[in-house]
């Protein structure tokens, strides 16, 4: 087999289930990569090579002893820093959790075990998942495949890079305004944020309880659905998960189809202040839908523009609350405890020398969104803002099967561009913040290079809760034709490292 | 909705246990002002009947089996501490000495 680290998912994992190829050959062939390339893209904060190679002659071992293998089996993945891994260092990319190693498995990666996927190491992500742009990285930026003084999207920048830069063929990203989706987007790979409670939460360090949610990356649709059927479905650990039998998103990326489907595009997410070659390329996947059989209709979603002022209200409420937890007093920093200073200072000199600024700046404002006399105008109106967009998506979905949108209102832009500059960083998840307040399931699959810089824009499918598996079927027959068009994947066209 | 003070920043940040600079200080009352700002358009159309949204999928009283499993032990729990003694997390003065 030619060069293992340009391979899908599904084709790795039969390689390797008819012995065509061993998992421990797959596996050093990317932890090779990582070698070889990281330096220049730092997707990776920490590289479990011991771990990822022992799981890989375990697999090497049931294949050779004929015992059933997991889904994936051999397959490898890049696990984004925010989900505990026993053992492994997860920073969730704050020098506030340095050091620390979680004495427990979270679910997500307690179901890739079961599915024998080989864990390469820890993804870089924006500090507790605060960004759009992975500079928000207490360890440093990771850099876009494509262009490397571009970002890579964010929070899970260093996820989408590790896909892109044929680090990994898997990855799993967590999203709560975007971070799946627009990484995927400006990476030109695929990421999926699933219905809010599909993917169990326990064991991922939370930000905003109400809308974090776990989902699967790769470079084409279906090697995203097999990621997702192995991480999806009930666990009693997680009491938001959903306890109802998962879509079938496999079948659904294989049948890739949308004649008859009705597909709605929302006015209120294209035209100004998105980039010339993001609506064009946008324009164009929408006449291929329409090429294919899908029924394309325009639907008003009037509350979206109000979408973003609730947001970012309810994120740094709950992220203020959960990120109270970090104290210095169980695990990981403590600074100032010099055994004159109280509990208090040193919590306090704690916080301050462990946590970035975006961080900091959002527990004040979420300190301030729920401090008394401003609850009610602050976050009791962003609950009913949210309660707006809510009806805003079931009175759409009573009209079509699945809304579509851009991604992300431009391309990646430049390293620095809008680091001190929170609202223009916060106009990033323009489009994918919606979803996240309904707690609906959404994609973001590559529709070509933009012309004016030749980098990579993204659609997003967006769907009504627990029915994933319609991105699936519209996703994989907009793929299928795109790559047909080109020849290969959008990903092939990606420049050398 | 208020703009917010300096001294509205400095209480906030002792109540979020955050141990500020002074550069800090006024750094955040300029920022937040304006992102508080940009967000005070959603009272424009947040009426009073509609009711607030805590959760997407409501859900309630959800309960597991009252059977107990295993969890992390004693050692496991201290391995990460910054601090201990005598098996147990060892923290800085909480009661003031007088």
């Amino acid at each position: 087999m030619n060069d293992l680290t340009r391979q899908s998912a599904a084709v790795l994992a039969d390689a390797i289930a008819s012995k065509e190829v061993t998992a421990v050959e797959v596996t050093q062939a990317h932890l090779d990569r990582i070698a070889a390339v990281d330096g220049k893209v730092h997707a990776f904060l920490h590289v479990t090579a011991d771990s990822a190679l022992a799981q890989a002659k375990a697999v090497d071992a049931k294949v050779a002893a004929g015992t059933p293998l997991g889904a994936l089996a051999g397959v490898p993945l890049g696990l984004k820093d925010v989900l505990a891994m026993k053992g492994e260092p997860t920073t969730a990319g704050s020098k506030i959790l340095e050091g620390w190693r979680p004495p427990y498995d979270s679910t997500v990666v307690a179901r890739l075990r079961a599915a024998d996927i080989v864990i390469l190491g820890k993804t870089n992500m924006d500090e507790f998942a605060m960004g759009s742009s992975t500079e928000h990285s207490a360890y440093g930026p990771t850099h876009n495949p494509w262009d490397l003084d571009r970002i890579p999207g964010g929070s899970g920048g260093g996820s989408a890079a590790a896909l892109a830069a044929f680090e990994a063929p898997l990855a799993i990203g967590t999203d709560t305004g975007g971070s799946i989706r627009q990484p995927a987007s400006v990476t030109g790979t695929v990421g999926v944020k699933p219905t809010y409670g599909g993917v169990s939460r326990y064991g991922q360090i939370a930000l905003a309880s109400s809308l974090d949610q776990p989902g699967p990356c790769a470079r084409s649709v279906l090697d995203t659905a097999l990621l997702h059927a192995a991480i999806a479905g009930h666990d009693p650990r997680d009491s938001t998960s959903i306890n109802a039998t998962v879509p079938d998103v496999v079948a659904a990326a294989k049948k890739a189809d949308v004649r008859g489907m009705r597909i709605g595009v929302v006015t209120e997410l294209s035209g100004d202040g998105y980039q010339a070659g993001v609506s064009q390329r946008y324009a164009e996947a929408l006449d291929i839908l329409r090429e294919l059989g899908a029924e394309i209709v325009e639907v008003s979603c009037p509350h979206f523009e109000y979408a973003l002022g609730a947001y970012y209200l309810i994120l740094p409420s709950e992220a203020s609350s959960n990120l109270a937890r970090f104290d210095g007093m169980r695990y990981g920093l403590r600074a100032g405890d010099d055994g004159k200073n109280s509990v208090e200072q040193v919590m306090a000199i704690t916080r301050e020398a462990g946590f970035g600024p975006e961080v900091k700046r959002r527990i004040m404002l979420g300190t301030y969104a729920l401090s008394s006399g401003y609850y009610d105008a602050y976050y009791g109106q962003a609950q009913k803002v949210r309660t707006l967009i809510t009806r805003d998506f079931n009175a759409a979905f009573e009209k079509v099967d699945v809304l579509v949108s851009p991604t992300a209102p431009t391309t990646a832009f430049k390293l620095g561009e809008k680091l001190d500059d929170p609202l223009a960083m916060y106009l990033n998840d323009v489009a994918t913040i919606p979803v996240n307040l309904a707690g609906i399931g959404a994609m973001s699959l590559p529709i070509g290079l933009a012309p004016e810089d030749g980098l990579p824009v993204g659609m997003q499918i967006m769907a009504p809760a627990m029915a994933d598996d319609r991105l699936y079927l519209a996703g994989g027959a907009l793929e299928a034709a795109l790559t047909d068009k080109w020849g290969h994947l959008l990903i092939e066209e990606a420049p050398a490292l | 909705m208020s703009s917010i003070t300096r001294p509205e920043v400095a209480h906030l940040a002792r109540l979020a246990r955050l141990d500020l600079a002074p550069e800090e200080l006024d750094h955040y009352a300029e920022q937040l002002d304006v992102i508080l700002q940009s967000v005070a358009r959603i009272s424009e159309v947040a009426a009073d009947d509609i009711p607030p949204m805590s959760h997407p999928i409501p859900m309630v009283n959800v309960f597991r089996d009252d059977v107990v499993t295993p969890g992390i032990t004693r050692d496991e729990a201290l391995a990460a501490a910054p601090a201990q003694e005598d098996d147990r997390f060892r923290v800085p003065r909480i009661l003031d000495e007088e």
